[in-house]
């Protein structure tokens, strides 16, 4: 098994944060799966400065891979955009500062998709991340560089963000834990939007602890993103080995056409599971979720058609030349943008137009409030819900990327959850064919504590987050 | 008299109104002090439009607002919602504008102007609140630039867009509404009208209910008031000519004095407006009632009490209150000196010699107009000299005792007036024979040789009687 924090912090403590970074470190250069965009030059030096100041934060010294859409000071933020190549913040998020202050040590920048849009990281610009457990295999996306930085023990902790299922999907085809927060729980501050009323940062590792850890550090109000909630954090507080009387919901919307069958059997026996450590499930019904994933798209794609429009080559990151300001910024955006990121641009740029915006933008406004009323009836009576995470393990690369609609219904499980707003993590459930898959554990607001204490109990009372991806000591 | 708006003029007026008076900017902290500094420095990431920046809504600017709305009889929306407005410019570092679009923060207002046939309601549509975009400076002319550098210092400073109905029917009255608009602003403490780009007007405009046509981006009142002149004069000939108005936007040029064809409506940009995720609604509704609390006094019950407290005249009470700042000036002097005597010398003298000069009542100190004043109420100076006085001081400084004694203003009397007028009478004999042969004028010319030999230091009326009674003792 791979270590985990707490392993970490003895290691630390009998040798030091520089030895310890500089393992990892080892591993990275060691590997091929191209899990990261950039690796942080003074990673040593932040893990000296650990070591000489005996720095006492609750991640001193811990190697932490950092998604390439969240902004690092002094450290290239690209977001596996070629628009962005050269682009070096002048600034930290809200997260960033967080995890220095807590004394991680920040050591590089995980691919993605390019800008978050895709499922299996295979639209960045640096090339795909391969899956560890088959180098075939994509590692899911968009967050798949900091998924499989975690699967292959190149870290122990990393962050990635879930737009619509971008932490979970990695998560589940990597087989490490993945949590998308609630929206507002987690600060967006330096977080290069895509989907802003979707997206969340949210924490991945081997262990549910873990990521628990991590939301203590970066799950505080930051009164610089407006949609940031004050709440009562305490996630690590809320791992107990207790599930009796959990009341599980199961939707059957979920288990629909597409899901895979033994996905769909591993996680009926995680349900059973839960059966035995003494938890109940009943069967319900979430009727508005087929439509989730065309309002989901609709919102993202719009909200994106926005985001990206500041990407002009003007203030920063790369431009091509053009003999006038609009030239240079139209040509910028041809040759800079990938296909994938300008589909969606262009689809946003349609469903907000005059004449189509009430037919698409709205319409699909409207199904998100269904969609969300679905979940609020539903924690009536349950308190957590269970659902594969993903329809089917890890693809093989280049299977989905001729075929972008295909690749879109593979979210179709993961979307309806940010489109609500409420958090969800993606646990290791098992083994389809020698591939991890993911059981996903959904909560109701702001209420992490009860899907953290499943997923942990789980977790202690499986082996499957045991399993070492091949080649991986 | 009933104005009969001969040639069926609408105007409405969009005024942009920079909140310069915030300490920050709309939606970061960055100052609003940038004018007189170096280009780019009041910047930070959120206004500079960085990846991953999110703008946080200036609670101040939003009170502003409000204040605005409520000075302009508005109602106030319960919670505010922004939008974005995207289009592509350099300007512009995010790629669209923060702004207000179907819920502005007030709306459905009224102001009262001086109209062609009297009170004159014109009615506020809307206000909403906006984001400025930054500044591109082209070097050399426009046409002919080696490249164009971008200024990010404004960016983000708080806009208050005001949209009238298409009420004004005169260009005189878009003019006197501008004026008014400016006033009340700057009794609400929300803005400074002398730093540049503080209140840009568009202006819309139709003729005897043919389409109507924009006119962008113009600087001034006085711009705005010849910019619909002119158009109300092309507007007329297109029709003479048989043909229609075509409806589009213009453009402004100062210099000319004309308005050119910037785009037709068909050409139009699509902004695909859509709700700005990145912030949520804030709840005002109960703030409405703390905020009119607080209003201050506003130009036209100023001018009631002024009216009332200090029994002038209402031409006085609307001439001293139509500027705050001569408004302040003259409640200061009339604490110190007769305020019917102050009225007079501030609004009919001071306001005039100012105007005639360009200046601002910031060039004349409180101090200095009650010294002349009492001068004049206790007799020292004749009234001419008082003017005098404020004319030196105006033109070439210093101060009213000063000048009284360099000029030798005192007022003279007695002998040497005495003689002066029998001095005058024994040189001008014509003009003595024209009196008595009816010419009322030549005692005018004899009262002005007496003011000369006394260089305007003797009172010019007692002068005149003094005159009547030495032809009545010593020349009939």
């Amino acid at each position: 098994m791979l270590e985990g924090l707490s392993d970490l912090k003895n290691k630390i403590g009998s040798s030091s944060a520089e030895d310890v970074v500089a393992s990892y470190l080892e591993r990275i250069e060691k590997s091929d799966i191209n899990a990261f965009t950039c690796i942080a030059e003074d990673a040593i030096d932040q893990a000296r400065k650990v070591d000489s100041l005996d720095i006492e934060g609750p991640l001193a010294g811990v190697p932490i891979a950092i998604k390439d859409n969240i902004s690092t000071k002094g450290l290239s933020t690209t977001c596996s955009s070629a628009i962005l190549d050269g682009y070096v913040p002048p600034y930290d998020a809200h997260v960033i500062e967080r995890l220095r202050k807590a004394g991680a040590v920040i050591i590089g920048k995980s691919n993605m998709d390019e800008f978050g849009m895709g499922t299996s990281t295979e639209t960045s610009t640096y090339g795909p991340t391969l899956n560890p457990w088959d180098a075939e295999r994509v590692a899911g996306g968009s967050s798949g560089g900091s998924a499989a930085a975690v699967a292959a023990g190149q870290v122990p902790v990393s962050l990635g963000s879930d737009t619509g299922g971008s932490v979970r999907c990695p998560a589940a085809f990597c087989g490490t834990v993945g949590l998308k927060p609630t929206y507002g729980a987690v600060s967006r501050y330096g977080l290069v939007s895509y989907a802003n009323s979707l997206e969340q940062i949210g924490p991945l590792a081997n262990r549910v602890e873990d990521v628990a850890a991590l939301m203590d550090v970066i799950g505080t109000y930051d009164n610089r993103d407006s949609t940031c909630v004050k709440h009562n954090a305490g996630y690590t507080d809320a791992l107990q080995d207790d599930v009796e009387g959990l009341k599980i919901g199961v939707p059957a919307e979920y288990f629909g056409e597409g899901i895979d069958d033994n996905v769909q059997k591993l996680v009926w026996e995680a349900i059973g599971k839960f059966e035995d450590m003494g938890a109940e499930y009943t069967k319900v019904s979430m009727p508005n979720t087929p439509y989730a994933l065309a309002a989901y798209y609709i919102i993202a794609m719009s909200e994106a058609s926005s985001n990206l429009a500041r990407f002009d080559g003007t203030r920063y990151g790369n431009r091509s030349e053009g003999e006038n300001w609009h030239m240079m910024a139209s040509k910028t955006r041809q040759e800079k943008f990938g296909a994938e990121v300008k589909r969606r641009i262009l689809l946003g740029t349609y469903a907000l137009s005059a004449g189509y915006h009430d037919k698409y933008y709205l319409k699909a406004l409207k199904v998100r409030t269904l969609v969300k009323q679905d979940f609020e009836r539903a924690f009536e009576d349950v308190d957590v819900l269970m659902a594969p995470t993903m329809p089917t393990p890890a693809f093989k690369i280049g299977e989905k990327m001729d075929d972008p609609l295909s690749l879109y219904l593979s979210d179709v499980n993961t979307v309806p959850i940010n489109l609500a707003g409420v958090p969800s993590i993606s646990v290791p459930c098992g083994f389809s064919e020698g591939l991890p898959v993911g059981l996903q554990v959904i909560g109701n607001y702001f209420d992490e504590a009860t899907i953290l204490k499943a997923a942990h109990s789980f977790e202690k009372n499986t082996n499957h987050h045991t399993k070492l991806a091949p080649g991986v000591v | 008299m009933v104005y009969e708006n001969p040639d069926g003029v609408m105007i409405g007026l969009e005024i942009h109104v920079q909140l310069n008076k915030l300490a920050t900017k709309l939606f970061c902290g960055c100052s609003t002090d940038y004018h007189t500094s170096e280009p780019n420095t009041h910047v930070c990431p959120v206004c500079m439009g960085l990846p991953g920046c999110l703008p946080v809504l200036n609670k101040r600017a939003v009170e502003y607002a409000i204040r605005i709305g409520l000075a302009l009889n508005c109602e106030i929306v319960e919670q505010t919602q922004f939008h974005r407005k995207n289009y592509y410019y350099p300007d512009l570092p995010k790629g669209f504008q923060t702004t207000q679009y179907d819920y502005p923060i007030v709306s459905d207002g009224r102001v009262v102007i001086e109209g062609e046939d009297g009170e004159h309601v014109v009615r506020i549509r809307r206000a909403h609140m906006e984001e400025d975009p930054g500044r591109l400076m082209h070097m050399g002319t426009i046409d002919r630039s080696r490249g164009t550098l971008i200024d990010y210092n404004r960016s983000g400073m708080a806009l208050i867009e005001i949209v009238s109905e298409p009420d004004m029917r005169s260009p005189r009255e878009a003019r006197r509404f501008l004026d008014k608009l400016r006033n009340i602003l700057e009794y609400l403490d929300v803005f400074d009208s002398t730093l540049e780009g503080s209140m840009r007007v568009d202006a819309n405009i139709s003729i005897a209910g043919g389409d109507r046509t924009e006119v962008k981006n113009i600087s001034s009142h006085k711009g705005a008031e010849r910019a619909l002149l002119y158009e109300i004069m092309r507007q007329k000939n297109i029709k003479r000519r048989g043909e229609e108005v075509v409806m589009e936007t213009r453009h402004f040029d100062e210099a000319r004095g004309v308005t050119i064809s910037m785009r037709t409506k068909e050409e139009e940009h699509d902004y695909r407006y859509f709700p700005e995720p990145d912030l949520v609604p804030m709840r005002v509704g109960s703030w409405v009632e703390g905020i009119l609390e607080t209003l201050p006094e506003l130009p036209d019950a100023r001018r009631s009490r002024f009216i009332s407290d200090y029994g002038m005249v209402d031409t006085h009470a609307k001439a001293l209150t139509s500027d705050i700042r001569v408004a302040d000036f003259y409640e200061e002097v009339a604490s110190k000196v007769d305020p019917a005597a102050a009225a007079v010398w501030v609004s009919d003298v001071l306001k005039g010699e100012l105007n005639y000069r360009d200046l601002t009542v910031a060039s004349f100190t409180v101090e200095d107009m009650v010294k002349i004043i009492e001068l004049v109420v206790s007799g020292k100076v004749t009234e001419k000299a008082a003017v005098e006085i404020i004319r030196t001081i105006l033109d070439e400084g210093g101060s009213p005792m000063d000048i009284v004694k360099e000029k030798g203003l005192l007022k003279v009397e007695g002998d040497v007036v005495d003689q002066a007028v029998e001095a005058v009478l024994k040189e001008n004999p014509q003009a003595l024979e024209d009196y008595f042969a009816g010419k009322e004028k030549s005692l005018n010319f004899l009262v002005g040789q007496v003011m000369k030999k006394t260089r305007g230091r003797a009172d010019a009326r007692s002068v005149r009687e003094m005159m009547l009674e030495e032809i009545d003792k010593n020349y009939r």
